[in-house]
């Protein structure tokens, strides 16, 4: 019976081949509105020229400093931790809940990695683990809570917030310990060389054109009108010279900083993941709508645990850079990284209601918060100022995200 | 309303309608969906405050700057979606915003004894003291009437108020609109169901594409002229006639029984038993609350509350506890509400209708956009999905739209079984009748269609096998030939049991 139903549709759907056809050429007319794609891509050029409009301020402010490569190397390195923690961050806001407890996780997650080596002289591998797993069970056990506990992720991280940084207090008993391993620093504070750089700037141009291509192809095959010359050349240009431009700027001074080449990968699977996988369509789906979602047979708890315990194991790789980049692990590591992260979400367009925001956009808005930290520090702007700014900031990204909706 | 011309962004949805009404006049305003009846209203109730034209009540040129403003000049509006605060009583909603109170202290005794009288006027048995949430939709869209009337409102504006009632519930809303029509308050009464407005107005305005097409005195109208005024075109039959021959037993259910979850004891289904054959429509009728919509929830494994009883789908048991065990077994469900549980509305149409399929149209752990493309794009021209890609975000889409790209999730699906809900709620005409032409197409290809809906015609006109229910029971069982809308009615309201 099944398959004399399919038969049925597949006659249907070949009689009605002409009026496919119709709705294909109406198309053409107005595809500039309608596609999700360059719609999104826009909006993300939108917010990388938001970017570069402060580095042009900051770097008339500060009479260059801020741009020169030195500060920009150290820049993008402290924009990739908060920018790792935000990748796993946008898919947790994506399905409407929250982790306020990532701040304290970095500090728990850093400790017991240090401490391992300090105690039992563990190596590098043993001591990432560590980390890694402490990242996974407390993603997890929170997930889980949240999930299938029924209690909100909003009072279950914020317990968390307060109890994995006492048990980071606990376990160092309030003290710093330095690091043991010496290739576990060089993940915070090594470079690439520079031929790396260039020959992975190279891949990714590469891949660029491919995907362009491909995507175009496809868009022929489905009987969409292919993009102009200029369209194309646009698609792949822009990306092309800001990959190659950023490994220039930051080859201009040592080289691609490890973390940064560590933030690149998880940035891209977490794109991947949100964008390609039916995980990432799950996601949306139960943030956009978590009735529809049930209805139409999506497991809600075992997604929204595994967005959760993803984030978990993302916070462990970001405490590593951060423990690693400052060289100690101190009992207060982290701490407030839950606020940049959920800012650099926010502002890179995500909807705390759920069902909205990307991972690029996660990435954009860590780079801008960590130059607005950077440039402000630079300036020797006085703390609570940049406090002040950065609570300010954040509201008017979302005030501005929320006139724009409502214009529409 | 003289003139009244109103623009959004690329869509001009008003242009220079005039509408005017009477003390004491029933005044039905008609028109598929989008031919701006909801635009109107709105103005008129102060939501939209920029527009063209002049607005006079009483002889006055007003121009409402506010909701306030325009409840205050005697307008109140019953609009189509509740405004009721669920966690708030009857009482607190009647008075929301207007408390009797004394030096800033709420007066509840008297709130509760003005409340009491109005549902008492309203033929209402209900206890003002009730948290609104609590209650069915059909009883909520009364208590937003009586909040209308607690304002005094000499001009009343109603939004398909008979949407989520009853037949009984309906009448008695008709004899208090008549009431309060002969104590001279002017009644806008809006409605996709014409019957009612040949029973109420006095008068008939059709709008189509934002214009006014005619106003008559509603007995020189006729149900086709409207519906030809509003379509702009002829609509000769309004059911696909009826060619299916259905074959063996598809799904059987057998001693559905559910209680409350609420109310350990109290049965909400109690021993439905019924097959549904490859190729027929089975149609569910019955009043609001006999247990329709949680009959269906059931059969997929939503039901809140604990279910017993057997599902048979093809010979084979299969046990159902979730919708996941559900759509394997080959059922969908086309949910009563399509925004709440029916559509990621942020989505694009291709994520909507591959969301429940996507292991098997897509991939089972990575997507291919590609091949989703190629599936939905044979589905959506199918259902002649109108929309200018299938990126679009389904929230933008019409009712009936939004309807056929939830069909098309569920065809998506492979279900062989199709539980509909209310299929056509707020849906217009034009697409109402593509809408029972699927039906009837996917019940002729061989599928099995379990219909609920509170439009009887459209029970009668569609299906060849009739249940109704009452308080949770079967009460009458009829085929198509031997039905007759008296007699499904009797069994609904319990009077007879003809089994």
């Amino acid at each position: 019976m099944i398959v004399k139903i399919k038969e049925e549709i597949k006659v249907t759907g070949n009689v009605n081949a002409a009026p496919a056809e119709a709705v294909a050429t109406k198309r053409s007319e107005s595809p500039k509105k309608h596609w999700r794609v360059p719609s999104g891509t826009v909006r993300a050029y939108g917010m990388v020229a938001a970017l570069v409009l402060m580095w042009v301020i900051f770097s008339v402010v500060t009479n260059g400093i801020f741009l020169e490569p030195r500060n920009f190397s150290n820049l993008i390195r402290q924009a990739a931790v908060t920018g790792i923690i935000s990748v796993g961050m946008v898919m947790v806001i994506v399905t409407g809940q929250i982790d306020l407890s990532v701040g304290s996780l970095v500090g728990l997650a850093g400790m017991a990695a240090i401490l391992v080596q300090y105690y039992w002289h563990w190596g590098l591998i043993l001591s990432l683990c560590t980390a890694l797993v402490i990242g996974l069970m407390v993603g997890a056990l929170q997930g889980w809570l949240t999930a299938y506990g029924k209690i909100p992720s909003f009072i279950v991280t914020l317990g968390g917030l307060l109890a994995w940084r006492g048990v980071a207090k606990g376990i160092s008993q309030g003290a710093t310990y330095p690091i043991e391993v010496r290739s576990f620093r060089d993940l915070g504070q090594a470079y690439l060389g520079r031929s790396v750089g260039l020959a992975l700037v190279a891949v990714t141009v590469v891949a660029v054109i491919w995907s362009v291509l491909h995507r175009n192809s496809m868009r022929k095959r489905h009987g969409l009108p292919p993009w102009s010359v200029a369209a194309l050349s646009l698609r792949i240009m822009l990306p092309s010279v800001l990959a190659v431009g950023f490994v220039f700027a930051l080859n201009a001074y040592a080289g691609v900083p490890v973390p940064v080449l560590i933030l690149v990968v998880v940035a891209l699977s977490g794109a991947f993941l949100t964008e390609s996988t039916v995980f990432g369509r799950h996601l949306y789906a139960i943030g956009g709508n978590p009735e529809a979602a049930r209805f139409s047979g999506i497991n809600l708890r075992s997604q929204v645990l595994i967005a959760f315990a993803i984030l978990g194991v993302l916070t462990a790789i970001a405490a590593v850079i951060y423990t690693a980049r400052v060289g100690s692990a101190g009992p207060d590591a982290g701490t407030l990284l839950e606020l940049d992260a959920i800012a650099a979400c926010v502002i890179g367009g995500a909807s705390l209601a759920g069902g909205r925001g990307t991972v690029l956009g996660a990435c954009l808005g860590a780079l801008f918060m960590a130059s607005l930290d950077n440039g402000m520090s630079l300036k020797n702007v006085p703390d609570f100022v940049q406090d002040v700014i950065k609570g300010g900031i954040l509201v008017a990204a979302v005030g501005f995200d929320v006139m724009g909706k409502r214009r529409e | 309303m003289r003139g009244i011309g109103k623009s959004f962004p690329g869509v001009r949805a008003l242009d220079g309608v005039t509408v005017d009404l009477y003390p004491g006049e029933i005044h039905a305003l008609v028109g598929e969906n989008g031919a701006g009846k909801s635009t109107l209203i709105k103005i008129l109730a102060g939501v939209y405050t920029d527009y063209e034209g002049e607005m006079q009540v009483n002889g006055e040129i007003r121009r409402f700057s506010s909701v306030r403003e325009s409840e205050q000049a005697g307008i109140a509006v019953v609009f189509q979606e509740l405004s009721l605060v669920p966690e708030l009583t009857v009482g607190e909603n009647v008075f929301l915003g207007r408390e009797p109170s004394r030096f800033g202290v709420v007066q509840w005794d008297e709130l509760y004894a003005k409340t009491s009288r109005l549902l008492a006027e309203l033929d209402l048995d209900l206890n003002p003291r009730v948290r609104t949430g609590t209650l069915g939709t059909g009883t909520q869209q009364l208590v937003e009437i009586a909040k209308a009337l607690s304002q005094d409102a000499r001009i009343l504006v109603l939004d398909e108020p008979t949407a989520a009632l009853t037949n009984a519930e309906a009448e008695n809303l008709f004899s208090i609109l008549n009431r309060l029509s002969a104590q001279g308050i002017g009644i806008i009464y809006v409605s996709h169901r014409l019957h009612e407005i040949f029973r109420l107005s006095q008068r008939t305005t059709v709008l189509r594409d934002g214009r006014t097409v005619s106003t008559e005195p509603t007995d020189r109208l006729n149900e086709q002229q409207i519906i030809a005024k509003m379509v702009g075109r002829q609509i000769s039959q309004v059911f696909p006639a009826n060619a299916r021959t259905p074959g063996d037993v598809l799904f059987e259910a057998r001693h559905i029984t559910t209680q409350n979850p609420n109310m350990p004891g109290r049965f909400v289904l109690n021993d439905i038993s019924f097959t549904a054959r490859c190729g027929e429509v089975v149609g569910i009728a019955g009043l609001m609350g006999s247990g329709r919509t949680e009959l269906l929830m059931s059969l997929f494994g939503c039901f809140p509350g604990e279910v017993s009883g057997e599902i048979t789908i093809a010979g084979c048991r299969v046990l159902i506890q979730s919708p996941i065990d559900a759509i394997a077994a080959g059922i969908g469900f086309v949910t009563e509400d399509r925004k709440r549980s029916g559509l990621v509305l942020d989505q694009t149409i291709l994520a909507n209708i591959t969301l429940a399929s996507l292991d098997r149209v897509s991939g089972r752990w990575v997507t291919n956009e590609s091949r989703e493309l190629a599936a939905s794009r044979v589905l959506a021209d199918d259902l002649r999905i109108k929309a200018s890609s299938l990126f679009t975000l389904a929230g933008t889409l019409s009712g009936g739209n939004q309807q056929k790209v939830v069909l098309a999730k569920w065809l998506m699906t492979q279900a062989r079984v199709l539980l509909l809900d209310e299929p056509t709620r707020g849906v217009d005409v034009g697409a109402k009748q593509e809408i029972y032409a699927m039906i009837h197409r996917l019940a002729q290809s061989g599928m099995a269609v379990v219909m609920v809906s509170s439009e009887l015609p459209e029970v009668l006109g569609l299906s060849d096998t009739i249940l109704v229910l009452h308080e949770g029971q079967i009460t009458g069982r009829f085929t198509r030939d031997s039905v007759t809308s008296e007699a499904v009615m009797s069994c609904a309201t319990g009077q007879q049991v003809c089994a």
